[in-house]
């Protein structure tokens, strides 16, 4: 049941907050460089880097819980222990890979 | 539609009683209980019943008929079989929807809470009414049906093979268990058929000898009726008997695709 509700909360993070952040992005730098260099401030500060490393572990959580989805749906995995054991390995694999991410975008080109 | 919080006539009060362990008893053990009267306007309550657990056989039924039998015969369930067959006794149990004959006492740490199974009306303390649910039962058409004229002299046979894909499907008992854990269940129930039902739309599908089964899927071709699954897995890991509704309600979705080509 958590990695369902966790699913249904991601994929709405990313509906609603990671759109507007999107769309803030596509706004700011069609507008100019003044309202670009705001977005780039704020994206840039320690609120930014939480946003940012919190989006992407929402993206990679919801990414793992949909291929859950899509391999239970061809019926596999339905074994309780087995689903219970998938089920942990999406949260391990959404961190797991979040902060491979983080590593690269930190330390592969400094921030 | 989803609703989190309980109207305000179903709000439990905090005007339960305690009916104290008897004296002498070594070993009690506290068993707060949902009670809900639809005769005395009162909102529902938790009373508390103490009892000797020496003194008490070893399952929760066994507790509630001891109570009602020596205690309070006020408290009202639904028991019957006392082996886990039946499906009568169906409640919440610490949590869990479970059968209360099956549930040892001394797997319940602390005090055990009884509620009626979540999401259903209730006709009294821990009985749900279950008519909607049977009429889900019987929208499904569960009994054989074929359109090619009996065997003379004989029974419709199955091989071995055949006959084992009833397995983990048969011995559904209609406790509710699963289909009153199911959160699409809580909030869709007067469209989506739950766990339960789809269990056992799957068993007539699931059977050789049938020979509707293009019209059984084309009835739960519907985005509630079948379709407001997602594979929550609650079913599954309550089902007091070990079967997985889960698992029935994807093999129905496959069938769904395999026959759309």
């Amino acid at each position: 049941m958590t990695v369902s509700i966790l699913h249904r909360a991601t994929g709405n993070a990313m509906a609603f907050g990671a759109v507007v952040l999107f769309l803030w992005w596509l706004i700011a730098a069609a507008t100019g460089p003044e309202a670009y260099a705001l977005f780039m401030t704020v994206a840039t500060s320690w609120v930014g880097l939480v946003v940012g490393v919190g989006l992407t572990w929402v993206f990679f959580q919801h990414m793992m819980s949909g291929i859950r989805h899509l391999v239970m749906d061809t019926g596999q995995a339905f074994d309780l222990a087995t689903s219970k054991t998938f089920a942990t390995m999406t949260m391990v694999g959404s961190v797991l890979l979040t902060a491979l991410t983080w590593a690269a975008i930190i330390f592969g080109k400094g921030i | 539609m989803a609703e989190f919080s309980l109207p305000a006539n179903s709000k439990i009060s905090s005007a339960g009683k305690r009916y104290p362990a008897p004296a002498g008893a070594k070993n009690v053990k506290a068993f707060k209980i949902y009670r809900w009267n639809p005769d005395d306007g009162a909102n529902p309550r938790y009373d508390t019943y103490e009892l000797d657990i020496d003194d008490t056989g070893p399952m929760v039924l066994d507790a509630l008929i001891k109570i009602k039998s020596e205690v309070d015969s006020t408290l009202t369930f639904r028991r019957s079989c006392r082996e886990g067959i039946c499906g009568s006794c169906s409640m919440n149990i610490d949590g869990t929807n479970t059968l209360a004959c099956t549930q040892a006492i001394c797997d319940i740490k602390g005090e055990v809470r009884i509620t009626p199974l979540p999401h259903m009306e209730v006709v009294k303390d821990l009985v749900p009414d279950f008519k909607h649910f049977y009429a889900q039962y019987a929208s499904i058409k569960p009994w054989l049906q074929t359109v090619t004229p009996a065997p003379s002299g004989e029974e419709r046979v199955q091989s071995v093979e055949e006959r084992a894909k009833l397995d983990g499907l048969y011995e559904c008992i209609l406790c509710a268990c699963c289909s009153t854990s199911c959160p699409s269940y809580w909030w869709n129930s007067d469209k989506f058929l739950g766990p339960a039902i789809l269990l056992q739309a799957y068993r007539w599908l699931a059977d050789s000898r049938d020979e509707m089964t293009g019209e059984r899927l084309d009835a739960l071709e519907d985005p509630f009726r079948l379709y407001r699954c997602h594979t929550i897995m609650n079913c599954s890991n309550v089902c007091p008997k070990g079967l997985n509704p889960a698992k029935a309600i994807a093999e129905i979705k496959i069938m769904m695709v395999e026959r759309a080509g």
